[in-house]
């Protein structure tokens, strides 16, 4: 699926892939002297979910901060829906529609896992000041329409027992389930995932890939995401990047990307030149 | 069992987003209305209007204003005192260049001032954090009351470089100046509390309030899922000045009728307000109102209890308030920073579940 054409394909399991949502062109990002990304170029489909894999310090993270707009890259162009994209904060990136999750939770441990979601949809709130500070018809109606919308997140997730618990005091595996929910809340075209499953006994994996799956699906949601458990990765992602040394070694479908002799070197660690 | 939720079920998101879910504490939130604004100022006198309550409910609407920029959006202020000294110098200048103009008018005048230049001095927010934000509100602090002392014009080139008060009537009665009767006092000071603590309310459960929270709790996440941290703090410095802003104008007006500003808003009353807000509770409410009641009444029980009932010395009361004081900052610092507030919520918690607890 390396060259997809540029109506799209529907995949095997009867998922439509459509044309190019997300083009990164020859992406260089240094910090000082360290080069994190080394001229790198992909692209993601609409609908697709892309992983990105590597061993540490790879770049993966640095890759994905580039599309979130929390670095800007030295060089390179980022292409999102057909359009150059400027250097942008990253709350200007959020209103795009691009959401994330971070590899080290970045919850909001004083408010409770229904604010912590409830916050995702800020961009989705206009009601004005004074509306907010009266508490008057358009507030108050955005905030039940909006929390609406984040129940049907809460049901989707299996949350719903700890709706008005303060996540400070939650388990791993179940903020990292918060931090999922806190994304979609946005409703995002392009949802970023950085290592969505590290830390996870087996079963929280399964019921996490359960719901990356669910999400791909039932919202049409394009997802890329890094992650380290190659089981996973092969069985739930369309294409692979794969990068070692801030360098691109690799970049197909799962079952090119195992075939590939420089990522069998890469992961068997031998020795660089 | 009386005290429960149980039965008391939610039927809409509207509901369960009230601000007392559980109608007992509804209740007994109607109850202390009716008697603030129904008895309260039939049996008032002048010393429990000017020991107690008049500075209770000026310090709860000060409290609140720091609660919002400290409690709920995380930026730390030690400069409390000084913008309460805006707020006073605007409501002096303006009841004495616009005298007829009402005095409420006025009173939210200086508020809007003291939100623009809260504003002004929060700027540095946006690039330093914590303790380095904290040191530059400190010189906010000074510079301030440097800048009341040295300009004649904000006193009117009075020869004490004292502002006083003229006497302001709002619905026929004086409210500000020797003639103002304790009942008036306290009423203006408790309609501005009332419609303040409401505001602050709601704009602390809707989606303002939850950007502040998000910027308090991981500004990083927060500008990631889309708070623009320019907007969020800076909002957060114009309501908080506002509300202090208020403060400032209804303590030097109502409450003190004359003011010196290095007397009157120096920096121990930067450091009250914060005390307040440690000891009622960070990000709350009821817990800013809870702070300052705590801190206004705790002095004048102990001086009724030690001087006047033990016959202890003034300074030694003096003293132990103190150390009162400073061991309740620490414990609260260290066991429970959501203060008094936090301790209220626990103890209604086992009383929810009493004599039930599992
Ligand atoms: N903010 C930064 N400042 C300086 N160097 C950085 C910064 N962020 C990342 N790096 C460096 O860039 C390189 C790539 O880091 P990155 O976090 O992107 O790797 P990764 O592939 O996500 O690794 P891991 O699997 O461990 O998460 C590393 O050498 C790292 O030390
Ligand atoms: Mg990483």
């Amino acid at each position: 699926m390396a060259s997809v054409p540029e109506e799209g394909v529907v995949t095997p399991d009867g998922r439509q892939i459509g044309g190019v949502l997300m083009e990164m062109k020859n992406i260089t990002l240094r910090f000082g002297g360290v080069v994190a990304v080394k001229d790198i170029s992909f692209d993601i489909r609409k609908g697709e979910i892309r992983a990105i894999i590597g061993p540490n310090g790879a770049g993966k993270s640095s890759m994905l901060n580039v599309i979130s707009g929390f670095y800007n890259p030295q060089e390179g162009e980022v292409w999102f829906k057909g359009y150059r994209r400027g250097p942008m904060k990253p709350y200007e990136v959020a209103r795009l529609g691009i959401a994330r999750t971070f590899q080290n939770i970045a919850l909001f441990d004083g408010m409770t896992v229904l604010d912590n979601i409830m916050t995702g949809r800020l961009n989705k709130m206009r009601s004005g000041f004074l509306a907010q500070a009266l508490w008057w018809g358009a507030a108050e109606r955005e905030e039940i329409e909006n929390r609406a919308q984040v129940e049907k997140i809460i049901d989707f997730l299996e949350i719903q027992n700890i709706r008005k618990t303060p996540v400070g005091r939650l388990p791993y595996g179940l903020k990292k389930r918060v931090e999922l929910a806190r994304a979609l809340a946005a409703e995002p075209q392009l949802l970023l995932l950085d290592e969505p499953m590290a830390g996870m006994n087996v079963e929280e994996k399964e019921d996490m890939s359960r719901f990356i799956l669910d999400v791909n699906d039932e919202f049409g949601t394009t997802i890329a995401l890094i992650e380290h458990d190659m089981g996973v990765v092969m069985d739930i992602s369309d294409r692979v990047v794969v990068m070692d040394y801030g360098r691109k070694i690799g970049d197909g479908t799962p079952a090119e990307v195992r075939g590939n002799q420089e990522v069998i070197d890469a992961y068997l660690g031998v020795a660089h030149d | 069992m009386i005290y429960r939720e149980a039965g008391d079920f939610k039927t809409g998101y509207r509901e369960d987003g009230q601000t007392f879910p559980i109608k007992l504490d509804r209740w007994a939130y109607y109850g202390v209305l009716a008697v603030a604004f129904g008895i309260i100022p039939f049996v008032i006198n002048d010393y429990w209007a000017s020991a107690v309550l008049v500075p209770f409910l000026i310090y709860a609407i000060a409290a609140m204003g720091l609660n919002i920029l400290t409690g709920y959006a995380g930026q730390v202020s030690l400069g409390t005192g000084g913008f309460m000294a805006v707020g006073a110098y605007a409501v002096y200048k303006l009841m004495t260049a616009f005298p007829d103009v009402n005095i409420v008018i006025h009173i939210l005048l200086a508020g809007f001032v003291t939100a623009f230049v809260g504003m002004l001095f929060g700027l540095p927010s946006l690039r330093i954090k914590g303790f380095y934000l904290a040191v530059a509100t400190l010189a906010a602090q000074f510079f301030l009351v440097w800048l009341f002392n040295k300009v004649p014009w904000f006193y009117n080139y009075s020869a004490s470089g004292q502002i006083t008060a003229p006497e302001r009537t709002f619905l026929g009665e004086a409210v500000t100046g020797p003639a103002s009767s304790a009942p008036a006092k306290y009423l203006i000071c408790l309609g501005f509390a009332f419609v303040l603590a409401w505001l602050a309310r709601n704009l602390t459960r809707g989606m303002l309030g939850r950007k502040w929270m998000a910027i308090r709790d991981m500004d990083i996440a927060a500008e990631i899922i889309g708070v623009n941290p320019l907007g969020a703090k800076l909002s957060a410095f114009a309501i908080s000045s506002f509300f202090i802003g208020v403060a400032g104008a209804l303590l030097f007006a109502v409450y003190l009728g004359a003011a010196e500003v290095g007397e009157a808003f120096g920096i121990n009353k930067s450091f009250l307000v914060l005390f307040m807000i440690i000891i009622g509770g960070l990000g709350s409410i009821f817990g800013s109102f809870a702070g300052a009641a705590f801190l206004v009444l705790l002095p004048v029980l102990l001086k009724n209890l030690l001087v006047g009932s033990l016959g202890w010395p003034t300074d030694l009361a003096a003293h132990l308030e103190l150390m009162i004081v400073g061991a309740l900052i620490v414990f609260f610092l260290i066991v429970e920073p959501h203060g008094l507030a936090r301790l209220w919520a626990l103890a209604k918690d086992k009383l929810r579940l009493w004599p039930f607890p599992h």
